[in-house]
């Protein structure tokens, strides 16, 4: 049973995945669509980005002066002004130590 | 003109970045299916026949807590439903590829190779063996995600939990997105998906995740519309 369930979510999973590049004609989708889709990206990643900080293992958001906030806001910064993706991450989680181990 | 080992070379650079969250991650991810009494071969299965990280991790959790399978599968189809949109914006680029290539590339795209083989999709539109750079990106992560859960499986998890290697997770998408705080649009966007992330996350079969781009996007629809 767990072994079927696994196989269908992957089928379902991999469906998502291909169905937009080899079954959908792009021409199907309008002008304004293709406008709007430039902006995945930034529609998508919050959502993934924002929980992971604000909100803990148990599902409770976290409070104000948690360091995991310190590590983001150094993270934002950094990634910023240097465009590079690994100073971004290392500057944030390095940050994100500081304060639990040393403080 | 950039030759299809350049544009995989770019594509596994562009990439590697984001394995010091990927691997940890994977870890976690095969530990936690050992730990919840899962056997090895089926959570290793999962990272090859799902491939994708968070909705391996939601479908053992939702079983071993005892919700249905049908609750399971649905779960992992909400999380993994934002492929669509990935496959919206990557079908510019794989347009002219066989109908085969386009069955096989899709296997591996997943978030962080999307989003880097996507920004340089826009900057190279008129090279003509693009794909290979996703396929730099994405067997990147394919190989790295399969090493990692296989070591979380047979180690257990070698990571200290002190050290929060979760919170990678969110530096990485982070480290995607921020050059494009310096446009007010994007910005308008990122707040909308973030603020709805949060204030659905309760809401059922993890549907926060598709939900809050959804809300976004029509957001994003409204400030395209203001701006012309």
């Amino acid at each position: 049973m767990t072994w079927l369930s696994i196989i269908i979510a992957g089928v379902i999973t991999y469906f998502m995945r291909m169905t937009m590049v080899a079954l959908v004609d792009r021409d199907l989708l309008g002008e304004k669509v293709k406008a709007v889709l430039a902006y995945v990206p930034s529609a998508v990643f919050p959502a993934i980005i924002f929980p992971g900080i604000f909100i803990n293992d148990f599902g409770i958001f976290i409070e104000m002066n948690d360091p995991k906030i310190f590590g983001a806001i150094i993270a934002i910064l950094v990634g910023y002004f240097s465009r590079n993706v690994i100073a971004t991450i290392i500057s944030g989680l390095f940050s994100y130590w500081i304060i639990i181990f040393l403080l | 003109m950039l030759t299809k080992k350049q544009l995989i070379t770019k594509g596994i650079l562009a990439v590697a970045p984001h394995m010091f969250s990927v691997i940890p991650f994977g870890i976690v991810c095969g530990a936690i299916g050992i730990e919840l009494g899962f056997s090895p071969i089926l959570v290793y299965a999962m990272s090859i026949i799902i491939f994708g990280g968070a909705s391996q991790i939601v479908f053992l959790q939702l079983l071993s807590g005892g919700a249905s399978a049908f609750i399971a599968v649905t779960s992992v189809g909400v999380i993994n439903s934002r492929h669509l949109l990935y496959g919206a914006v990557l079908s510019e680029y794989l347009e002219k590829l066989s109908f085969v290539k386009k069955l096989l590339i899709s296997y591996i795209v997943v978030d962080q190779g999307f989003a880097e083989s996507n920004k340089f999709f826009q900057k190279n539109k008129t090279e003509p063996y693009l794909h290979y750079h996703l396929i730099g990106t994405g067997g990147t992560l394919w190989i790295c995600w399969q090493l990692a859960t296989l070591s979380g499986i047979i180690l257990g998890s070698f990571v200290p939990e002190e050290l929060g290697l979760k919170f990678a997770v969110p530096l990485t998408f982070i480290a995607i997105v921020v050059q494009d705080l310096k446009k007010l649009d994007h910005v308008i966007v990122m707040i909308t998906c973030g603020l709805s992330s949060l204030l659905f996350f309760d809401a059922p079969f993890k549907s926060y995740i598709i939900i809050s781009p959804i809300i976004a996007l029509f957001v994003a629809a409204l400030v395209l519309r203001l701006k012309k």
